[in-house]
């Protein structure tokens, strides 16, 4: 294959302290909250009421349309209470709250699942609740369900995890390394790729070594070790890397016959057709400065955060913040009692010195930021056409196309706001798009 | 436990700051700021000290009195000072150095909404308005030991009095007449080396800058290594010629930058009534960076044409 040109990307600093951590499961939660909405698409309806008894891997909440995902209790109970704020955002939005009963009692209907066909594995798929768990969160269903004529010629398993600190996919590779095999070729038989490649970033390499020895000779089937740079993962860069295809604007992945797939996404999926238990848990990376025993563990969806920060010792006392996701991308929250949800694969928790960030000060036109961009933008001319409210120029600029990476935002020299303006330039285009 | 920060990604940044990047500058500078001395004493010292204590004092007043936050501390004024007196005589009289320091921080800085929103480079711009306002202090060079005469080598170029030329290792370590910070292409070399270390500043608007300058004068027949590492070409296209505000963002856009600075010098050198060209062709080009930063637009990976 030919490699045309890789795009540089940043060497951010790795911080991959649990790496060699494999997860423990921490104990059942006092109180689990799911999320109706944890994906992409239309939120998912629930189907139970308040008192309900319901077990392990019960469906709670089914897909709310074509691109949605079903939800399923995560521990057995009673339903304590459906609500309908989202104490995150204040904004609307439906969520169960389950009382566990800490039997973990497993649903009846919880069995292997049959597939013959194409048709039968996407179902097992929608049915899994399973959704991009690298943080995309769109579900990954209608994701796999390719269009009449389209010509699939790769699948990428992303496996790069360049996040900082996050080892939660470098753990399932490792530790689950048969499903996500398995996945692979459950992808292969029905979604019939040319290609499938398991892309793994080279500072893990425990997980390339797993992966090689299990694709080792197997056709189609390849395991490449990529250099470790930010953002490795993103999708587009990852299909640039690897196929040398640029995906056009406003296209999809499938316009250049590429699938980017998260790796831990199809370990869920082997497993639900294995042993019939949909996706009511994840490995969860605790770290960060202020977190007292960095370690990952196994926690039901819903669980509040604070339950796995304390099975890691608790939190230090000059904490100041706590992020989900990485420190590149990842969402800082304002309370512990927030759930972890499908796509949460690290929670992060900084103390003072690494909270408090630096004022901006003027943009010294240093160009980094350019010189950096991963999607080739210039996020210095879109920073000085967002604060003008120049709606034609961050049109011309194209920031519709940046993949909020932060890439910017973090080399600044000025300590600019990029990334934020970015989103914010988003929404304004977004917006003015509205009649 | 409700008093979390609550920002925006990213949650970590790199160490690079503004202040790191002048500190840079600063370091960068110090060889020839030893060369200077050492050529042409310790009156070199003393006008880039009256240059930075004054730049630095323009800035902290003029920010104190328009009530907006103070910035000096990010070394940008400090920089200017320096360059300011690296392009002065060592005989110019202190108080028209005073003068320059506060025209470049107050006239061509700061009015403009100071650090990183000036358009022009402060330093250079003072350095053209000295030159007319004082055209006498501005030309007079003194005549260093060893030397056959005050003149700069540009001059004598000019007046075509090749045989008095210094040697070519003279005209290398900066052995020669001329202003104070940019005669010594030795010094100012390795601070240029520096600055590609640390990533300060790229390859491409010093090289095309220099090439551009040699070609152009070897075609013209001109003597092109005495063109080199006479004038200000050397402080020109590693220090001004660099400078962020003033100069394009992107590689593209730093060579068009590069090659439009040496064009115009040669023009300048060759055929104008200055012998030196270095700071013109700087600002001229400055005032083009909004185009060439239009026309060298970075092609947004898979984006369509708009
Ligand atoms: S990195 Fe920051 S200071 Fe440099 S050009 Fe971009 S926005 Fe301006
Ligand atoms: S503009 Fe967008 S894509 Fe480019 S570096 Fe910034 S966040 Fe990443």
């Amino acid at each position: 294959m030919l490699q045309v040109r890789r795009i540089p990307g940043l060497p951010v600093p790795h911080f991959k302290n649990t790496a060699l951590n494999p997860p423990d499961m921490i104990p059942v939660p006092a109180e689990v909250t799911l999320p109706m909405k944890m994906h992409g698409g239309a939120p998912a309806r629930p189907v139970v009421g308040p008192g309900d008894s319901v077990k392990a891997g019960q469906l709670i909440g089914e897909a709310g349309g074509r691109v949605s995902s079903p939800v399923h209790a995560s521990v057995s109970g009673k339903i304590k209470s459906i609500n309908d704020i989202d104490g995150l955002t204040g904004q609307k939005a439906v969520s169960i709250t389950i009382a566990p009963d800490g039997e973990q009692t497993v649903h009846e209907d919880i069995a292997p699942v049959n597939v013959t066909n194409t048709q039968e594995f996407l179902k097992a798929v929608q049915d899994s609740g399973v959704v991009g768990l690298g943080g995309a969160g769109y579900p990954t269903a209608p994701k796999l369900t390719l269009k009449d004529g389209v010509k699939l010629d790769y699948i990428l398993i992303n496996g790069a995890e360049c996040e900082p600190y996050i080892t939660s996919d470098t753990r399932t590779m490792v530790d689950e390394a048969e499903y996500v095999w398995q996945g692979a070729l459950l992808l292969k038989e029905y979604i019939r790729p040319e290609k499938i490649v398991i892309c793994i970033e080279d500072n893990k390499p425990e997980a390339i070594k797993k992966m090689r020895g299990l694709s080792a000779g197997v056709s189609g089937m390849e395991v490449r070790a990529l250099p470790s740079m930010y953002p490795q993962g993103e999708r587009k860069v990852l299909v640039y890397n690897i196929t040398g295809r640029i995906v056009p604007e406003g296209g999809r992945l499938t316009d250049v016959g590429c699938i980017v797939i998260n790796c831990t996404t199809v370990a869920v999926i082997a497993k639900y057709i294995k042993t019939g238990m949909p996706l009511v848990s994840r490995c969860v990376t605790v770290d960060g400065s202020a977190v007292k025993n960095p370690k990952n563990v196994i926690a039901p969806i819903g669980t509040p955060i604070r339950e796995l920060l304390d099975f890691c010792g608790g939190l230090k006392d000059d904490v100041k913040k706590i992020i989900l996701g990485g420190p590149m991308m990842g969402t800082a929250v304002p309370n512990l009692d927030v759930p972890i949800v499908k796509v949460t694969n690290a929670v992060l928790a900084f103390s003072a010195k690494e909270s408090v960030l630096s004022e901006p000060s003027n943009c010294i036109k240093c160009g980094r930021c350019i010189a950096k961009c991963p999607m080739g933008l210039m996020p210095s001319h879109i920073e000085e056409a967002f604060l003008l409210k120049k709606v034609e120029q961050l049109k011309a600029y194209k920031v519709n196309m940046c993949a909020e990476c932060a890439c910017c935002a973090y080399l600044c020299p000025a300590k600019r706001p990029l990334s934020q303006v970015m989103a914010l330039s988003k929404n304004i285009l977004w917006e003015a798009g509205q009649p | 436990m409700n008093n979390m920060i609550v920002s925006y990604a990213p949650h970590i940044k790199d160490k690079i700051t503004t202040n790191r990047i002048m500190l840079d500058v600063i370091i960068a500078l110090i060889p020839a700021f030893i060369a200077s001395v050492w050529i042409f004493g310790p009156r070199a010292a003393v006008v880039t000290g009256v240059c930075v204590i004054t730049c630095v004092f323009c800035e902290w007043a003029f920010q104190k009195a328009m009530k907006r936050t103070v910035t000096v501390k990010d070394l940008s004024a400090c920089i200017t000072g320096i360059l300011l007196a690296f392009n002065l005589p060592v005989g110019i009289p202190l108080w028209q150095a005073v003068f320059g320091s506060a025209v470049a921080i107050v006239f061509v800085k700061q009015l403009f909404g100071g650090i990183g929103k000036n358009f022009a480079n402060p330093a250079i711009t003072a350095r053209i308005v000295m030159f007319i306002a004082f055209p006498i202090t501005m030309t007079t060079w003194v005549q260093i030991p060893d030397s056959v005469t005050a003149a700069t080598p540009l001059a004598l170029m000019k007046r075509g009095e090749l045989e008095a030329l210094p040697e070519m290792l003279n005209m290398f370590i900066g052995t020669r007449g001329g202003c104070l910070g940019e005669t010594s292409a030795l010094a100012l070399l390795t601070g240029g080396v520096y600055l590609l270390i640390r990533r300060v500043i790229t390859w491409h608007t010093p090289v095309a800058f220099i090439a551009t300058v040699f070609l152009l004068t070897a075609i013209a027949g001109a003597q092109p290594m005495y063109h080199l590492f006479a004038g200000g070409l050397f402080i020109g296209a590693i220090f001004m010629a660099t400078d962020y505000p003033t100069t394009p963002q992107t590689s593209k856009g730093r060579i068009i930058f590069g090659i439009g600075c040496g064009v115009f010098t040669v023009l300048i050198r060759l055929f104008g009534s200055y012998p030196e060209g270095v700071s013109f062709a700087i600002l001229l080009m400055n005032m083009v960076v909004p185009h060439i930063n239009r026309l060298t637009m970075t092609k947004a990976l898979g984006g369509a044409k708009s």
